[in-house]
């Protein structure tokens, strides 16, 4: 197992160095000098040629390019040209509102698309099946930020103008309230929870569209297999057939495919983080480009891939302890 | 006689998305003729501004659905915006695929290390989060309808790449390929003439799909700013300007975010038709 994940490792480090050297070429290839943006117009001819020796731009190209991974590697990103303070100090700041939206969207994802397409495999062919590949199928096209203005729709504005009960008036805006510093503890949480609410359902009904029709597909094939005839055969329950039998083997795929969404997840955040205004990556490197803040968007591009990568690995852990044939290195 | 054809009954799906792609092709070329009022045309902004759907302003025109903040008429602007969503969305889908092609092509047929880098590069760039990427790209350029273009077409090569790589892998070990090359044909008509004509079928498929992606992207950015620029209408700009007025005048936003819904449906059920036909034919 150890061989398979290192494996996995090596094969990520493609990945990496493919955006590292995306961000470094179109940097490079863009129009406009980052001295001249950083300085301003005004500057003098010897402040920029100056400053353009300090940051090394007037060195050959290729020696900047691998000058510009050893920097990643050894976690120098640079810094922010709007915050003044380094990009790794910004990002950080990000991280774990970012992982805590994503974890929490894909745990309700996998939850609910489990659930569904287990019902729908169950039922096939039945108008309730019809009906939920239907609403799957609109869900998984719907794009987040439409989703995600339906909701504060409904759940920020429509509740208060309907009247609704206070628990069901959700934030729109933000990961607390003005002023939850004076709450007591447990209520701060309470408040945190609440605002986690309308992102959080935004990413994981989406998520959940795809995650039920997969699911369902791949619980029709393991119906058909010669073992569920057989636990049939010695007169087992459907119920203990499906849960048993069937789904356990149809799950083991999904945990790779959970890792296959994360691009996708990670490019709907970006939307969901600045229509909530949930302080997390997406948001910042959204800002970053309204900013033009190069070094924060070239680090944020990059730290999304990593993310990717380790989720990957972390999908190809799970599914490894899941099942016992993928611990045998191919 | 009667012809026996399998698997060849109308699909629903297809039906739809054909179906709503060509009237929004339609009402995109049409324009002002099938609205109304023109897309531009802003009168006295405080008479007519915010005008709620199916009713008349004081000028006594009909506003279909309604006005924006600047007492536009929206469907009009929902029209010019299709203009703009569609032409991205074909012309950034057509450069995915037209590069998918390439790559896909090359990587089948000439194999070895060649096809591993391309495999390894393809792997890659799936890895990266797309909506990150484009940032990227839009940030470094001014925001405008051609780097949006560019920058969707850049990033969506990567499936289109493996399903010809696929096809085009599977097609060269056949007979005729081989009879083909022993009539002295030079591998470039090889591969243009007889493998790739077997790839048109999932690559189409892949298309359809990367048309509504397109649109999708090209809303998300206009939405975020970074996209088609206002005072051109975009269905993403008109989200943004009419997010401001979510709780006054909610036709604004839920109108244009409708229609890219629908529309990312439409080209995700003809795509899911179009791929079920496919498979039942072989």
């Amino acid at each position: 197992m150890a061989t398979a994940l290192l494996r996995r490792l090596l094969a990520a480090g493609p990945t990496v160095l493919l955006v590292l050297t995306v961000t470094f070429a179109a940097l490079h290839l863009a129009p406009g000098d980052p001295v001249r943006l950083y300085l301003g117009p005004d500057a003098d001819q010897g402040a920029a040629a100056a400053m353009r020796h300090q940051l090394g731009l007037d060195r050959p190209a290729a020696l900047q390019y691998v000058e510009w991974l050893g920097r990643f590697a050894v976690g120098d990103w640079g810094e922010s040209i709007a915050q003044r303070r380094p990009v790794t100090a910004v990002l950080a700041d990000a991280l774990a509102p970012t992982v805590t939206l994503v974890g929490l969207s894909l745990l309700l994802t996998w939850l609910a698309g489990i659930s569904i397409g287990a019902l729908q495999a169950a039922r096939a062919r039945s108008r309730l099946d019809t009906t939920l590949t239907g609403v799957t199928s609109a869900l998984q096209a719907v794009p987040s930020y439409v989703l995600a203005l339906g909701l504060v729709l409904v759940f920020a504005y429509g509740a208060a103008l309907w009247h609704w009960p206070a628990w069901l008036r959700l934030p729109a805006l933000g990961a607390e309230s003005i002023g939850s510093g004076f709450l007591s503890p447990w209520q701060r949480l309470a408040d945190r929870m609440r605002h986690l609410v309308l992102p959080v359902t935004t990413l994981a009904l989406i998520g959940a569209g795809g995650a039920a029709r997969y699911v369902r597909a791949s619980t029709l094939e393991a119906l058909r297999q010669p073992s569920v005839r057989a636990a049939r055969a010695r007169g087992l329950t459907e119920f203990r057939v499906l849960f048993r039998h069937a789904l356990r083997n149809a799950l083991i795929p999904v945990i790779t495919l959970a890792g296959l969404q994360l691009p996708a997840l990670f490019s709907g955040v970006v939307f969901v983080e600045t229509i909530f205004g949930w302080p997390g990556m997406g948001r910042v490197a959204v800002q970053a480009v309204l900013a033009r803040d190069y070094p924060v968007v070239m680090a944020a591009t990059a730290a999304f891939a990593v993310l990717v990568v380790v989720g990957n690995l972390l999908a190809d852990a799970l599914a490894a302890l899941a099942d016992p044939r993928l611990r045998t290195a191919r | 006689m009667r012809a026996v054809r399998t698997g060849s009954h109308r699909d629903a799906r297809v039906t739809f998305g054909v179906a709503v792609l060509a009237l929004l092709a339609a009402g995109a070329l049409l324009g002002p003729a099938v609205s109304g009022p023109g897309a531009a045309d802003l009168g006295d902004i405080v008479a007519r501004r915010f005008a709620g759907p199916l009713s008349r302003t004081g000028d006594g025109v009909l506003h279909l659905l309604g006005t924006d903040n600047f007492g536009r008429d929206l469907a009009a602007r929902l029209l010019a915006g299709a203009r703009v969503s569609l032409a991205v969305g074909v012309l950034a889908a057509l450069a995915a695929s037209g590069i998918g092609v390439l790559l896909g092509a090359v990587a089948g047929y000439a194999g070895r290390t060649t096809d591993r880098v391309i495999v390894v590069l393809t792997d890659a760039a799936l890895a990266i989060p797309r909506v990150p990427l484009l940032l990227l790209l839009v940030a470094l350029f001014q925001p405008g309808l051609l780097i949006t273009i560019v920058a969707i077409g850049l990033t969506g090569w990567m499936p289109v790449t493996r399903l010809v790589r696929a096809e085009v892998r599977a097609v060269r070990q056949r007979l005729f390929v081989e009879a083909a090359h022993a009539l002295g044909a030079p591998s470039s008509l090889v591969v243009v003439r007889h493998v790739l004509p077997h790839a048109a079928a999932p690559a189409l498929v892949a298309t359809a799909l990367g048309v509504g992606n397109a649109i999708m992207l090209e809303a998300g950015l206009s939405f975020l700013g970074l996209g088609v620029q206002p005072p051109t209408p975009s269905w993403g700009n008109m989200i943004a300007a009419g997010r401001d007025a979510l709780v006054v005048a909610p036709w604004v936003a839920l109108a244009p975010a409708l229609l890219v819904a629908l529309v990312v449906l439409a080209c995700s059920l003809l795509a899911d038709g179009l791929e079920a036909r496919l498979a039942g034919e072989r």
